[in-house]
Parts: C-alpha cells; structure tokens; sequence
C-alpha cells in the first residue's frame, strides 16, 4: 500500500518511463490494415501460382526428377482430358455423378429437416429416438457403402442412397437444434392468442428452425458429394467415382487426374449454386 | 348478477418443485374488477405476479379458485384475454403489419381482411411508415407499440400488460403511457398492468393492488380518486404524492420481507 502510494506522490517512475518512449506510431501505422487489395493484381496472382506450380510439375516429369509414371504430367492429363472430352464421357460422368449427388441431397435434406421438426411434438419420441440419432450420426456412414450398394444395386439408387445416409443425421440434428432454441415466450405469446399446436408449429417453429436448416444446406451439398463418390468407388457403371476408381486400378495416372479435375469443377458449381440458394432463402426468410 | 367484468375468487397456485416439495407460489387471491378499469398491481420480484397473469389467461391451471369473465367461469381456457409482456415478442421474420395482425390471422380472418382492418390502427398510432418494416429496424418503444396493437387487434374485452414498459428508457417510457392512456380510452378496454414503478401504477390507474412477497397475497387494494384526463405534472401534486407515500412504505415492508426470505434460504 505504502509503496503504490509513494510512486504515486513522487511521480518518479512514471513520468520517467513517460519521457524514455519516443513516439512510436506514425499518421499512417495502420497502412497495412485499412489497405483493400486491387482485384487484379489479386486474379493475376492467382493464375501465375496456378500456372507456375503446372510448370513446375512438367518441366520435373520431362527431367525425370518427378516420376511420371506415378505422377504422370499436366500436357498428358490435358490430352486425356480432351479426349474424354470428345468422346462424351466425361459429360456423361460429370451429369450421372450430378445427378445423385443432387437427389441424395434434396431426399436427405427434406428427410432431416422433417424428421428434426417431427421431434418437437412429443417430448416422449425426441427423448427416445435422440441417443439412436446421435448414435448414427456418431458413425462413420461412408463405412456402410458396402452394404448400401449390396442392398440398392450398382445403379443409381445406391449412390442416392449414400448422400441420403450421410446427410439426413447432420439435418435432423441441425433442424432439432434449431427448434429447441426457439423463444419459450414467443410460443407462450402465440398460445395466449387462442393458437392450436399446429399453429404454433407453424407460425413459429418451423420459422425459428429455418435458419438452422438453411445453414445445413452448404454442408450437406458436400456431404452429398462425398457419399456419392464413395458409393461409386465400391460398385457402379457410371460416374466421375467409378472412373477414377477404374483408372486407378488400370495404372491410367493421367485419367484419374483428368477426373479429379471434373470432380473439382462439379463441385465448385455445386458450391455455387447452393451459395445462392442459401443467401436467396436468407434473404427471403430471416430479416433480424 | 353482478356488473364485473373480471373476478377472482380465492384464486391460488402451488406446484411441485423438481425435488419433489410442494411450492406455495401465489394466493389466495381474490380481485373484482369492474368493467372499462385500469387497474395496476405492484409486487416485489417473485411474489408471482407473472403467475396470476398466466393463470387468467389461461396459460396455466389454479390449484384452487375460480376465474369468471362476465360471470361465466373461465379457468383454464387460452383466447379470453389479451396479454403482452415486457418482451414485444414480435416474430423477427414477419412485418410490423403481420405481426400486429397474428392474432387475428389464429382466429380465421383471412389475411386481406385482416390487414385491413390493421392498417388504419397503424396510422392513427403513430406505427405509420413503419408498416412493411421488420421489427429489427424498430426502436424499442416503436416495437412495443406494434405489440401492443398486436394485442388491441385481438379485440379481447380484457388485456394483462406485464411490465409493458419495463425494458424502455424514461421518455420513452412517459410518451408511451400517454399512449397506452388513449388505447385504453379509444377501445374502452379493461387493463391490467404489472409494474415495478409505483409512480406508474397511480399515475395510470383507477385502482393499485399491492401484493405480499411470495407466496403472493393482496396486502392493500387502494383506489385512486385523482380526476381524469390525469396531466403528467400530476404527480408533484400533494395528493399524489401522499398515495404514493402511502403505497410505497406497504411495499417496502414486503420488499425486505421478501430479501430477508431471500437470505435464508
């Protein structure tokens, strides 16, 4: 006590370490955090880095530092690109591996959000199915493609099936989380103006519950994707999935790489197209 | 019979606590309130205010009692009154105007209908301009007067304010009573209000109950004589404030009495 209050008195130290500092910070210090980047620079960066990792990659499989046979090469991945290009097989796999990425998506999407809502209206059934939910969505469900492509065939069904599986835990827990955070006093209010349960479901849980479904969306849509995939890798006639598989146990370096790049391309559109379907829905249905 | 418009008889709640122990929350209560009253009810925190209120509107059951509503019994049954909290509750993704008529829209109007009736309301009540705003883009005080109309256009003869005004700031607040004053007036509605302000309560109101701490009692039931229309500047009058002495020290006595059951537990 008697110390502080000394320092204090005297002024001493403080006022020493006050003129020791010379200033440190400059009219322009915050230069680097306010600077906004020029998009241009920004895009040709971007395509330099691209271009010179691709360069790189050539220039070492034509040297022989990068072994080719494994690795194989961009200018042969590209002539392999363009002739699957030409063939038609590529749109082929692109759209069938589209195709059942986006059912299994919307199946799984519409099953989860029905079955979160569904566990609102008694405490009895949420409290029951809940550790069987949670227990499933604890598993890793790409290990049940082998069974899902046994039960559902090599088709389509079974790849439908594996985006439902691997997205319709994830929702229902999403869409029951959402459901429990709605305001107990908003529901209170709604009753006290003479509202059946539906009503209140209606008018105020499956509102509350939508932004929580909305943001399930963009996850899914990968979910989906992978599960796909993955049931093609195990049995399928078509698809980017059974392609690479296939090149895969052929040795064809160049045409799994080929497919990669299908894939990354199906999967930014599929990016993009929920990102705008989800910031629409936003849009449309929150506005806090 | 009788011209009540709202009665209580003996009206109390007690419930079983999570451990199993019965709680002793609220009453007996019994209140007669004429029709067309504006009448308040002071408490300290706890003594179950909110609990009374949820009983007449039929949120939650009575132990023990009875409610009537123009001499017929009611207990028990949601859509007799209109309530509204200290919270406005409006539901974030509906406009102003949605919201203000929700209570209809439960009842069956259709929509268009509904809005029609609304729109000339928002307008005399200072809501206009604000109609196909959502409640975000509100004040506080702005969404409480949506809520309120919101109540209003439920069109129920009797209407709990619970804290109405509580979470607004002291302007706000004082612009809102008058309003609240003109509703009461325009629609001849009976009101009961739930306030921690007893300036508030007198100010407002034709009768004041104050309520023991839990479990919650009518200690003083005190009508309040003041001429209407009442003037802000009322209350530095000396009849004023000998009311609000009056009601003030019953409720000191309950306050700490309820502090003191506080500390002891």
């Amino acid at each position: 006590m008697s110390s502080e209050a000394d320092v204090v008195k005297s002024g001493g130290s403080l006022a020493g370490l006050r003129s020791s500092g010379k200033p440190r910070t400059r009219a322009n210090a915050l230069k680097y955090e306010v600077a906004t980047p020029k998009p241009w620079l920004v895009n040709t960066g971007r395509f330099a880095v691209f271009l010179i990792v691709l360069l790189i990659w050539e220039f070492g499989a034509r040297t022989g530092l990068i072994n080719a046979f494994f690795w194989s090469q961009p200018s042969d991945i590209a002539r392999t690109w363009w002739a699957g290009v030409q063939t038609g097989a590529v749109w082929e796999d692109t759209m069938y591996t589209f195709r059942s990425t986006i059912l299994g998506f919307l199946l799984g999407t519409a099953g989860g959000t029905l079955l979160g809502l569904s566990f609102w209206w008694s405490k009895y059934y949420a409290r029951i199915f809940e550790p069987f939910v949670i227990m499933f969505e604890a598993m890793p469900k790409l290990a049940l493609a082998p069974i899902i492509v046994l039960v559902f065939g090599i088709g389509i069904g079974s790849k439908i099936a594996m985006g439902f599986a691997i997205t319709v835990v994830i929702t229902t827990l999403t869409t029951y989380n959402g459901v429990r955070s709605v305001d107990r006093d908003l529901v209170r209010m709604v009753y006290s103006l003479g509202a059946s349960r539906l009503q209140v479901f209606g008018k105020v849980i499956v509102p509350t519950a939508i932004p929580a479904m909305i943001s399930a969306l963009r996850i899914n849509i990968g979910l989906a994707l992978t599960g796909a995939i993955v049931g093609e890798y195990i049995g399928s006639e078509r698809g980017l999935g059974r392609m690479i598989f296939y090149a895969g146990q052929t040795y064809e370096i160049s045409l799994i790489w080929a497919n990669i790049f299908n894939l990354s391309i199906l999967s930014m559109l599929l990016y993009l197209l929920v990102g705008k379907l989800e910031t629409m829905l936003l849009k449309g249905f929150t506005h806090q | 019979m009788n011209s009540y418009k709202l009665e209580l008889e003996d009206v109390s709640k007690t419930y079983r606590a999570a451990d199993g122990s019965l709680v002793h929350a609220l009453g007996p209560v019994t209140m007669r309130i004429p029709n067309h009253r504006f009448v308040s009810i002071v408490g300290p925190s706890g003594c179950g205010k909110s609990t009374l209120f949820n009983i007449i509107s039929g949120l939650l059951d009575n132990s023990e009692g009875a409610i009537f509503v123009n001499s017929n019994r009611v207990d028990g049954l949601t859509g007799i009154t209109g309530y509204m909290l200290q919270k406005d509750l409006l539901l974030p993704w509906r406009t102003i105007l949605d919201n203000v008529i929700l209570g209809l829209e439960i009842q069956g109007t259709p929509k268009r209908e509904a809005k029609a009736k609304a729109l000339p309301l928002l307008h005399k009540y200072g809501l206009k301009g604000f109609e196909h705003q959502y409640p975000a883009q509100l004040s506080g005080g702005m969404r409480q007067r949506a809520a309120l109309l919101r109540t209003i256009m439920y069109d129920r003869d009797i209407i709990l304010l619970d804290e109405p005004f509580g979470a607004l700031d002291a302007q706000t607040r004082a612009m809102m009573q008058e309003w609240l004053l003109d509703l009461w007036d325009d629609f001849q509605k009976t009101i009961l209000f739930v306030t921690h302000d007893m300036e508030e309560a007198i100010y407002l109101s034709d009768e004041v109950y104050i309520m023991t701490s839990r479990p919650g009692v009518i200690k003083r039931h005190l009508t309040i004589n003041l001429p209407r229309p009442r003037k802000p500047q009322i209350v530095t009058t000396p009849e004023f404030t000998k009311l609000k002495e009056e009601a003030l020290r019953t409720l000191s006595e309950e306050t700490l009495k309820a502090y003191q059951q506080e500390a002891a537990v």
